[in-house]
Formats: C-alpha cells, sequence, structure tokens
C-alpha cells in the first residue's frame, strides 16, 4: 500500500513545485522524480521476475469499482524497460532541453508532462481495471501531444501533433469498444471480467474482441498500415521525446497486445497468423520506406516500424507455437519478441538521441545538407555506428541475439512442418533476410550521408561536439547494446517467468530454455568474443608494423580530375536510386523538375520527395472523399442567424415530442 | 582445425589459378600462380597512402572486415571434422559475420567522399542485398533435407541417394558459385580487371585504400573464394576418409578456380541494371531446391 502512494504522491508533488523552481532546480526536481519512482518500480519489478507476486486492490469509486493493481512478469519485464529508458533519456533530455532556456514558460509545461508521460506509462502496465486503464491511456496520449508540439511555433509540429493526437484517439476509440463490450456484457470493469468473458463465448465472439482490441493496440504500436502517424510525430518532437516514443511509448502497444493474448483465449493459430502477416508487411514496408527518407528522424521513424514488425514476427510466430502446443516455437518466438522489444528500446533510443545531438550542432535534420560530421562530433558518430550496427542485427551487438532466436525458432519448425506451413517459414525467413539486407542499405546510407565524406552545406554556426555529460547516458546504453550482445543468458534467464505466463496458457511445461537450441547462444556469445579479439590482435598487428612506415596524406583519388568539391559526393538520393528505381512500383516518389534547355539554360532544379502509398490510401483520399460527401450539407450552414434560430427550435420541439411520446428511455 | 588450415592453403593458389586460366584462354603465358600472394606481401610491407578526408572509421574498416571473413572461416567444417566454432544455427552467424565486414567496407567507402567510392558502395550494399535470400533459402532447404541446422552435421547427413538429389546438389553448388562471385565481385556481376571506375563495384571502394589495408582485403577476398570453395565441397564430400578426401578438396578448389577463370574468359560483364535481376534469379533457383528438397523429403504427398 505504501508503495501506491509514494507511487501517487512523488509525481504530485513534483507536478506542484515545478512550477515555482528556477530552471535548475526543475531539472533536479524532474530528474528525482522520474528516478525515484524508477527506484521503487524497478524493486518491485524485480521481486516479481525473481518469483515474487505484487497485487493489490484500491477501493475505487462507484464508476470503476475496485481498482485491481497487479505486477506480473510481463509487467516487470515492461516496466524495467521503461524505467531504464527514461533514466537515461531524462538526463539526455535535461541537457537537450537546455539550448531552450530562453523559453522557460514551455520548459515548466514540458518538465511536467513529461512527469506526467512517465508515471501513465508505468501505471499502465500495472493497471488491471480497464476503466483506469483508459484514464492513464488518455493521460499518456494527451502528455505525449503536448511533449511533442514542444516547438509549437512551428506550423509543421502542430500539424504533426494534431495527426498524433487524432490517430491514437482512433486507437482509444477502439480500446473503448472493447473494454465497454465486456463491461456491458459482465457489469465489471475489471480485467479478469473479459478472460471470463471470453472463456465463456469461445470462437467467433472472442476472436472479434480480441481483432477490436489488436487494431487499437496496434495504432499505438504503429504496424503497417496504422503507422502513419508516426513518421511526422517523431521528426517533430524534441529528440529525447522521440527516443522515448519509439523506444517506450510504442512498446507499450505491444504490452497492449500480449496483455490480451494473456486474458482473451482465442484460436491462437489464426491470430498468430494474422499477425505474423501484419509483421511481415510492417517490417518489409517499414525498412524499405526509411531507406527513401532524407529527414534523419523519419528515416528512424520508419526504422521504428520495421523493428515493431520484427517484434510481432516473434509474438505470431509464439502464437503459431502456441496454438499448435510446439513449446520450442512457443518459447523461442515470445522470447525473440521481448527480446527485441529491450532491444529496440536501447538501440533506437540512442539513435535518436545521437540525431539529437546532430540536430543541436546543424539545426538541421536533412540528411542532404550534413557530411563530414564525423570530424566534429567524433563522439556522436561513434555512438550513431554503434546503435546502427545493432539495428541492423549485426553480430557482437544485441539486434543479433533477438534475430537469432526468431531464426531458431524458424529452423527448429522445418523438419516438423507441412508443406503449407514450410511455405509461411520460408516467406518469414525470407522477409527476416530481407529486412536485415535493406536496413543495411538503409543504415550505410544513414550513417555515410552524414558523417562521412565531406561536408555538403556550410552552416552559419560552428558544428561542435556537445558536452559530455549530455553524452553520458549514451555511453551507458551502449554498454547494455554490448552487454545484451555478448552476455545474452543473463537476459533469457530473466526472460523464463514472462514466457512462462503464455505457455501456461495451453499448459505447456516450461522451465527453462534447455533443450530448445537456445544453448547456442552461448556459442553465438563465444564466436562474437573471438571476432572481437581477431580485431584486436589485426589492429595491434597494424599498429605496430605501420608504426615506422611512412604515412602520407594527400587527397582522394580523383580519377584526374584535381578540383573536387564536395558536391560531387554521393549523396542519401543517389545511394539509393538503383533501389528506388527497382522498387519504383512500392513507391511514390513525386519530382519537381525545371529540366535545362535552350542555348542560353535558365537555372534548372530537381525536387524530390517520397509520399507514402498506403497514407495516401488509406488516410488521404477517404479525408477528400470524407470532405466532399459533407460538403453537400453545406447549405445547413448558411450564415443566416434566423436559419440557426429555427434549428434550436426544431431541435427542442422534436425532443419535446420525442419525450411525450415516450422514445426516449 | 582441419579446415581452418585446408582453407588457408587453398587460399594461397585460389586467385592464381584463375589468374593463370584466364592468361592461357587468352594465349598469353601468364604470372605464376602465387604472384596473387607476392603482391600482398609486398603490400604488408609498404607504408600508407590516407585521403585527407577520411577517419578513424576508413582506418579500421579493413581490419573489421578481415577479421569478419576470419571468423566466418572458422565457421566452415570439412566433412566430418568440425570448423572451430560450430553450434546449431551457425550459417546465420556465418552470414552475419560477413555481414558486419560489409558494412564497414561500405562505410569506408563513403569516408572518401569520392563520388566513384559513393557509387561502388551503392551498388555493393543492393548486391549483397539481394544475394542474402539466396543462401538463406538454400541453407533452410538443406536443414530441411537432413533435419540438422549447423554446417557440419548438414554436410555430414547429406547423402546423396537418388538421382533428385544429385540435381539438387549440383544446383546448389551453383549458388554458392554465384554467391562467390557476387561476394568477391568478379564476373558476370562485376570485372575486377576493367579499367574504368563507372563500371566497377567492389574494385572502385577500395580505391583509396593502400598498403597494409589493401594486402588485408586483398586476403580476405582469397579467404573468401576459398572458404565457398570448401562449402561446395563438403556438399559432395559426404563421409569420405580423410586420405581420400583431402587430396579431393584440393582438386575440388583447382576445378572451381579453373572454372571461375572460364567464366571470367568467356563471358562479358552484365550490364549494369541487369544485375539485380541476375541476383534474383539466384534466389528462384534457390527457391527451386526447396522445392526439391520438399519432393525428396516426401512433404509433398
Amino acid at each position: 500500500m505504501n508503495i501506491v502512494w509514494a507511487f501517487t504522491f512523488i509525481p504530485v508533488i513534483a507536478i506542484c513545485i515545478i512550477p515555482f523552481l528556477n530552471l535548475k532546480w526543475k531539472a533536479i526536481s524532474v530528474y528525482g522524480a522520474v528516478s525515484s519512482i524508477a527506484l521503487l518500480t524497478s524493486i518491485v519489478a524485480i521481486k516479481v521476475l525473481l518469483g515474487g507476486t505484487f497485487e493489490l486492490t484500491l477501493q475505487g469509486s462507484f464508476i470503476s469499482g475496485p481498482i485491481r493493481l497487479q505486477v506480473d512478469a510481463l509487467s516487470a519485464w515492461f516496466m524495467l524497460i521503461i524505467n531504464f529508458g527514461f533514466v537515461t533519456g531524462g538526463f539526455y533530455g535535461i541537457f537537450y532541453m537546455s539550448a531552450y532556456k530562453n523559453q522557460p514558460k514551455n520548459l515548466t509545461l514540458s518538465a511536467i508532462l513529461f512527469v506526467l508521460l512517465y508515471t501513465a506509462l508505468v501505471s499502465l502496465c500495472s493497471i488491471q481495471n480497464s476503466f483506469i486503464f483508459l484514464v492513464a491511456w488518455e493521460i499518456m496520449a494527451l502528455s505525449a501531444f503536448l511533449s511533442i508540439i514542444f516547438e509549437h511555433e512551428k506550423v509543421a509540429t502542430v500539424k504533426a501533433g494534431i495527426n498524433y493526437l487524432i490517430q491514437s484517439h482512433v486507437s482509444i476509440i477502439l480500446l473503448m469498444i472493447g473494454f465497454l463490450w465486456v463491461a456491458s456484457q459482465t457489469g465489471s470493469y475489471d480485467f479478469n471480467a473479459i478472460r471470463s468473458y471470453s472463456l465463456a463465448h469461445p470462437g467467433g465472439v472472442s476472436l472479434q474482441l480480441y481483432l477490436i482490441f489488436f487494431v487499437g493496440f496496434a495504432i499505438k504500436a504503429g504496424f503497417v498500415p496504422f503507422h502513419t502517424w508516426l513518421p511526422y510525430a517523431h521528426p517533430a518532437a524534441p529528440s529525447h521525446i522521440s527516443g522515448i516514443m519509439s523506444g517506450l511509448l510504442i512498446k507499450i502497444g505491444i504490452f497492449g497486445i500480449l496483455r490480451m493474448l494473456l486474458l482473451i483465449s482465442v484460436d491462437y493459430k489464426i491470430i498468430g497468423i494474422i499477425i505474423l502477416v501484419i509483421s511481415l508487411i510492417s517490417g518489409v514496408y517499414g525498412i524499405m520506406m526509411a531507406i527513401l527518407q532524407q529527414n534523419l528522424k523519419k528515416i528512424l521513424a520508419y526504422s521504428s516500424v520495421e523493428n515493431i514488425g520484427i517484434i510481432g514476427i516473434g509474438i505470431g510466430l509464439g502464437c503459431i507455437g502456441l496454438g499448435s502446443n510446439n513449446l520450442i516455437l512457443c518459447s523461442l518466438g515470445f522470447a525473440g519478441a521481448l527480446l527485441h522489444t529491450l532491444n529496440h528500446s536501447l538501440f533506437k533510443s540512442l539513435l535518436f538521441f545521437t540525431a539529437g545531438n546532430v540536430y543541436q550542432a546543424t539545426h538541421s535534420l536533412d540528411i542532404e545538407k550534413m557530411g563530414g560530421l564525423i570530424k566534429k562530433m567524433p563522439q556522436t558518430a561513434f555512438l550513431f555506428l554503434i546503435a546502427a550496427l545493432a539495428i541492423c542485427g549485426l553480430p557482437p551487438f544485441n539486434g543479433f541475439i533477438s534475430e537469432f532466436i526468431l531464426y531458431s525458432g524458424l529452423f527448429s519448425l522445418v523438419h516438423s512442418a507441412t508443406v503449407v506451413s514450410l511455405l509461411g517459414i520460408v516467406t518469414t525467413i525470407m522477409a527476416l533476410v530481407l529486412i536485415g539486407g535493406l536496413a543495411m542499405i538503409c543504415f550505410t546510407k544513414t550513417f555515410g550521408v552524414v558523417f562521412l565524406g565531406s561536408p555538403r552545406y556550410e552552416f552559419h554556426h560552428e558544428v561542435k561536439e556537445l558536452p559530455f555529460m549530455q553524452l553520458l547516458p549514451l555511453y551507458l546504453i551502449v554498454s547494455l547494446i554490448l552487454i545484451i550482445g555478448l552476455f545474452p543468458r543473463i537476459f533469457l534467464d530473466i526472460l523464463i517467468k514472462p514466457i512462462q505466463l503464455f505457455t501456461n496458457l495451453h499448459q505447456l511445461p516450461f522451465t527453462s530454455f534447455q533443450g530448445s537450441g537456445i544453448e547456442t547462444l552461448l556459442s553465438v556469445s563465444q564466436s562474437s568474443l573471438y571476432f572481437i579479439v581477431a580485431i584486436i590482435f589485426i589492429w595491434t598487428l597494424r599498429k605496430l608494423l605501420l608504426h615506422k612506415r611512412t604515412k602520407t596524406i594527400s587527397s582522394t583519388w580523383g580519377c584526374g580530375y584535381t578540383a573536387p568539391t564536395a558536391k560531387i559526393q554521393y549523396t542519401g538520393g543517389s545511394f539509393s536510386k538503383t533501389y528506388s528505381q527497382l522498387f519504383g512500383l512500392l513507391f511514390q516518389i513525386n519530382k519537381k523538375e525545371k529540366v535545362v534547355k535552350g542555348i542560353f539554360p535558365a537555372k534548372a532544379s530537381l525536387v524530390t520527395y517520397t509520399y507514402d502509398k498506403i497514407e495516401k490510401w488509406l488516410i488521404d483520399y477517404p479525408i477528400i472523399n470524407f470532405r466532399h460527401f459533407l460538403g453537400r450539407f453545406l447549405f445547413i450552414q448558411n450564415g443566416r442567424v434566423q436559419s440557426y434560430v429555427a434549428y434550436g427550435i426544431v431541435f427542442i420541439i422534436v425532443i419535446l415530442t420525442l419525450t411525450f411520446c415516450n422514445f426516449l428511455i | 582445425m582441419l579446415s581452418l588450415l585446408l582453407i588457408i592453403l587453398a587460399a594461397t593458389f585460389f586467385t592464381g589459378i584463375i589468374i593463370r586460366t584466364k592468361s592461357i584462354a587468352s594465349g598469353r603465358k601468364g604470372p605464376g600462380v602465387f604472384q596473387p600472394i607476392k603482391d600482398v606481401v609486398r603490400l604488408f610491407k609498404k607504408g600508407s597512402v590516407f585521403s585527407e578526408t577520411t577517419s578513424f572509421v576508413f582506418q579500421i574498416a579493413p581490419t573489421i572486415y578481415f577479421a569478419s571473413v576470419f571468423v566466418a572461416m572458422l565457421v566452415i567444417p570439412f566433412g566430418q571434422s568440425k570448423g572451430l566454432i560450430s553450434f546449431n544455427g551457425d550459417f546465420i552467424f556465418f552470414a552475419y559475420i560477413l555481414g558486419i565486414g560489409k558494412f564497414f567496407s561500405i562505410i569506408s567507402a563513403m569516408d572518401t567522399g569520392s563520388s566513384f567510392e559513393g557509387m561502388g558502395a551503392s551498388r555493393e550494399a543492393l548486391y549483397s542485398m539481394f544475394a542474402e535470400p539466396a543462401f538463406f533459402i538454400l541453407m533452410g532447404s538443406l536443414a530441411l533435407l537432413t533435419g540438422y541446422t549447423s554446417f557440419q552435421e548438414i554436410f555430414s547427413a547429406l547423402h546423396l541417394g537418388s538421382s533428385i538429389s544429385y540435381a539438387l546438389a549440383v544446383m546448389a553448388a551453383f549458388v554458392f558459385l554465384m554467391i562467390a562471385m557476387i561476394e568477391n565481385s568478379r564476373m558476370p556481376l562485376d570485372d575486377p580487371k576493367t579499367h574504368l571506375e563507372l563500371t566497377m563495384v567492389h574494385e572502385v571502394m577500395i580505391l583509396d585504400n593502400s598498403g597494409f589495408d589493401l594486402g588485408l582485403i586483398l586476403t580476405a577476398g582469397y579467404l573468401k573464394f576459398a572458404i565457398y570453395g570448401a562449402i561446395i565441397f563438403n556438399l559432395f564430400s559426404g563421409t569420405i576418409a580423410y586420405e581420400y578426401a583431402i587430396p579431393l578438396f584440393f582438386v575440388m578448389q583447382l576445378f572451381l578456380a579453373f572454372v571461375v577463370g572460364m567464366i571470367e574468359s568467356f563471358m562479358a560483364r552484365f550490364r549494369m541494371n541487369h544485375n539485380a535481376q541476375f541476383i534474383v534469379v539466384l534466389s528462384s533457383v534457390s527457391l527451386l531446391i526447396f522445392f526439391g528438397a520438399l519432393l525428396v523429403s516426401g512433404k509433398f504427398i
């Protein structure tokens, strides 16, 4: 009980005192509040993961009924991810926000929202009452919206924020429908009511209920085709918020999908196939779009869609394994999904934070204007490189571990599968491989264009590395990335409890990863160590050999051309040109071209920008049509006060008549 | 351990044989078989020239590239004897460890700020993306055929019994050979002896490397050929005893080098924009192998 009191009071006190403090103390109090809650909830979460339980019931009001709070292993895992993300992100954010010192009011608001967002996210993991869950969900959505529009003097930022606001409310409506459906049938808002309702109505009803929840949570998570808010919201938000949104906020959607799997008993095989198909499309489509973007944060946003796809592939495989009582596939699928959730939260927030460093140094996010930043910001470049390698799933980093687990699950299935499921397996393997290859194109392009080569644009201010304190949390994230990459067993052992929740759904006996082929992870980390040793050995050899040799610095090979400019370098657009031509059918690339004509040509220009085809068909066209349809009723809004009075009178008469005739109620 | 020694030995003459075959085919005498090794040794003794545009990425990339190929080599078995690294799913590790080397070679090309090297980098990234599915489907089909998921177990359980399985092995050998050609940027995708930067892929990426670094990159290329040669040998070796297997291994490597040399002598390089289609064909061939494996394992009723 005391924990809940502390959990409620710390943020309330922080929010109340923040407006009255000066900037320095604001930062301290925000960070103090966040880290003390993080400490508190981490202790609870670790206790639960070690085998304890945490469950209590608050009295609640007459509307919500008793409010049950429960931290099970799944909540604990997500709570720890969120805590780590906020502790590092908050630390980075304090320094990031110090660039906006001249906007104290704005900073006060963002500080309050940061605490609110964090509290809402953590509490969402433990609330077991759908009414309160929705309230917390709304607090989270609104505080995220207000955090996104921090730079609200820019039109694009407000537009992006409103886009997010509307889409997240579509998500809330779907969740509300789902929760109210159950509540109206059972009369209880408790999550257990959902379980008992679905047990009483197996088959189609449960499936429909699950799908409503799935779509609601998928909008938050950013599965294709519900991803369209991500590429707008992420670039608009301040970088520590984008890092948190991409690393943690969209993961709460994943949490919801997993939570509902535990509550609603459906045919897991069907659900697994649905999730798998959507995830495959998300994964491939997300990274394909990412390659074409020019805005650094948009690249990262689309790559989040891709990684959500990978997590979804894990969930889908886990569900299929559960449905067919295949213990190995089930455990490996969910293990891959949960581990990738952590991994993605690490490297994606690292990428966003380094993108924030780039933005602070150059005041731009357009990658075509950058180049050669590695010389001015070597540490940022190094951190970005590590994150890029990790997100491509390359050993010895953490991304490889989760992808390896998914591959192991898929290959473990190969000999026992039927023809149909083999086709599915081959498609999934191909998609995973393609995602890996495309991610490599995407991140070699991004890293190469932003940090390497020579500067493509002359900024009118000094571009310099950020203070070490701001980079400190980023190094912390890097060390965790390496720890997971080299010693994955620790994390897999932690994952046993959360996975048991899923295997218990079908009473599959799961106590450890022994026998599921995952012992090989030990060999994987060993081999990664060989790799590191080999690098160190060759590097030392090279150092020793080159020590006394002549070392000449000269200009880049220009094929005889002696006056190279930065403009002849490959740009991001030219790097992905062949690729975008090959897959041209899938994209919409708009061109504005002024060609060179005549003997004395005028200034020529070419501007290309990519637009999301899914957004065009799923969001833009329906909106245009809807507007067109509503335009037919414009005669009602004719601007004459007399008509409006008449509408009022007609309305009152109608209501009165209906009441007299007892049509209402 | 055995495979490691054999691959290194094979790597010493593989590229030499290719060059020799090409010379003889074009009516010249050609350099000695060990000339490539002598070249590398000479490079190792030289100083280096670095572009002023480059950064630490350019310095460390050749080292990482070489290390990745070296570690990938440790995974390859030789018949019954395991590689130094062997575990379930080691071929995934094999593909991904080569991937990190490729990542670094691409960004080191971009580090020079040269338009040529950027072009090579872009092409390399695209081609390797296309080549990877073929490798994975192929290994998946072999896993399906044998029921194992590590190189050594797959190869030692691969019994070539029926005529279908021979056809499969030949097709698999073809796919592996073509992947080797893509990985090493040889004909018909890329011409290592071309004289024009615009038409290069791999060669253009290493234009600015010199001395020790260039030596490392070239050595890694020789090793890569021998690695794929060893994989192809393993497809057929099965349970042959060592005293026959080792000579057979060298015969096979010589033969493969000869084949590569002949391909390079009598085939023109594809047009750049047809390369991607060609690589997709490889994936289709490996899908054929997959369906063949389905047939053999009796999954089709």
